[in-house]
């Protein structure tokens, strides 16, 4: 990271700092950097910033920084930051809060956290189209935009011979109002 | 006893034994599960990441479905359980973001619903009634009981301690089992990031099976279905490329509440494991 004017840089993106306390509903200002967060985060070590350096790096106003991490998208949302933080800080609640905005913001992701987006696209397309998880559809899909075709072909193999994989999706009776879900959470969050 | 029963998506698939035992053992132990009618899915960890509003909106639109039925939710996994007690917590509390989630979803929901996991309505049941339908204890059986994360965090609807819970163990004790002290009770398996990520969780579940071994157990027991497909599917691989030995059978705890109970084996789907659990089971006289 380049050097980077702190107290130009805070005033300039307190729009930022604030959005993500409101949003995420979360007291960020009150981190005293313990690191105790990072200290029981079993994805820490997979990450670009550790937990703390996301807060301390939103309580500086390093917008794009934090949005383009890795850290956001690792985030495996277990929550064992946000039992042991001694400031009430829920981290997992404003990982969820870094990793929406960084969508709607349009950031372009990259490794880890690219596939990590993906799997999580094709996931809730599956439920778009048919108001349940469709399991084999979700990883056809995520093989076939990932570029590789038979990914996970042996755990899958496995699955059929336990009777594990359904061929094709199970629906709810009113399926398309899933849809309609999707939709109009779509169009509120545009106008935001 | 009677609850609107949420099953999950992988209810017919992947963690189809924690369903059909579920199912099994409730109806054994007297607590009567009624579906949902028109159930959907949850949205569990890409809803919430995706957006707050649909996290939040997916699991609504069934607590608004509980609600018609008159009745308290209960949850077989972990992962829906978590979402739907944190989606009633948001309701309940947030006037504001009721009116809005009920304009989206259109189904109104009013916060007329208790969300509790199906390891709380077993243990509800208190230790006389489940030690008076005990017919086969389970002697020899000596568990690593494994929690996970999304069932104990957050503390909002946390079912017990998140470091050190209890529930369970006790559970497995009145059915005779001998449970261990084990320090990675509520470690992260890395849950969603198999697919994506798959080494990380590799890595993740291997640290988990090696303590259990360490512990000196000769089975774990869970009540999460990702925490199960990770631990039991992915073994066979974490042997290949850790040049581990692990051969630990998975079970779900009402599995093994089920055969304490005189269920036989096949009405607890126990054959569609990926770890074989025959040489366990015949350890219990």
């Amino acid at each position: 990271m380049p050097a980077i004017n702190l107290t130009s840089n805070v005033k300039d993106n307190l729009d930022f700092i604030m959005h993500v306390s409101k949003e995420s509903g979360q007291p960020v200002q009150h981190c005293y950097q313990c690191g105790k967060c990072t200290a029981g985060c079993p994805v820490a070590f997979a990450m670009d910033y550790p937990p703390n350096r996301i807060i301390r790096m939103v309580q500086l106003g390093l917008k794009e920084h934090v949005l383009k991490s890795q850290a956001i998208w690792l985030c495996a949302y277990c929550s064992t930051c946000t039992s042991r933080c001694p400031r009430n800080v829920n981290l997992a609640r404003v990982m969820d809060c870094l990793r929406g905005m960084a969508r709607r913001e349009g950031i372009q992701l990259e490794g880890r956290a690219k596939k990590i987006a993906l799997f999580y696209d094709c996931f809730l397309d599956t439920v778009k189209r048919n108001g349940k998880l469709y399991e084999l559809g979700m990883m056809l899909n995520y093989n076939l935009k990932t570029g590789h075709f038979f990914k996970d072909a042996g755990t899958g193999l496995a699955m059929f011979t336990k009777g594990k994989i359904k061929l094709i999706p199970t629906k709810n009776e009113n399926y398309k109002d899933l849809a309609q879900i999707f939709e109009r959470i779509e169009e509120m969050e545009e106008k935001c | 006893m009677k609850y609107a029963y949420f099953p999950g998506c992988c209810d017919h698939t992947s963690a189809k034994e924690y369903d059909i035992s579920t199912r099994a053992v409730c109806k054994n132990l007297g607590i009567e599960l009624i579906d949902i009618p028109d159930w959907s899915c949850c949205g569990s960890t890409p809803g919430h990441s995706t957006s707050h509003l649909l996290g939040v909106a997916l699991s609504a639109r069934n607590l608004a479905l509980v609600e018609e039925m008159g009745l308290d939710c209960t949850a077989s996994c972990a992962a829906c359980y978590q979402r739907l007690a944190l989606a009633n917590m948001e309701m309940k509390n947030d006037m504001k973001l009721c009116e809005k989630i009920n304009c989206i979803t259109g189904k109104p929901y009013h916060g007329g619903v208790k969300v509790k996991s199906i390891v709380e309505v077993v243990a509800e049941l208190g230790p006389e009634q489940i030690t008076a339908r005990v017919l086969k204890p389970l002697e020899n059986l000596k568990m690593a009981v494994y929690y996970g994360c999304l069932m104990v965090r957050p503390k909002e609807i946390q079912v017990d301690d998140p470091e050190n819970p209890q529930i369970i163990d006790k559970l497995m004790r009145t059915v005779g089992g001998e449970v261990v002290d084990w320090s990675y009770k509520t470690e992260c398996c890395g849950g969603g990031l198999a697919i994506s990520n798959e080494d990380i969780v590799l890595r993740l579940t291997n640290k988990i099976l090696k303590e259990a071994v360490d512990a000196g157990v000769n089975c774990i027991v869970t009540a999460c279905p990702l925490c199960h497909f990770n631990l039991d599917m992915r073994q066979k691989k974490i042997n290949k490329i850790f040049g581990t030995n692990y051969h630990l059978p998975v079970f779900y705890f009402t599995q093994l509440i089920g055969l304490a109970t005189g269920l036989k084996p096949g009405e607890l789907s126990l054959e569609t494991h990926f770890v074989d659990t025959r040489e366990v089971i015949k350890l219990i006289a």
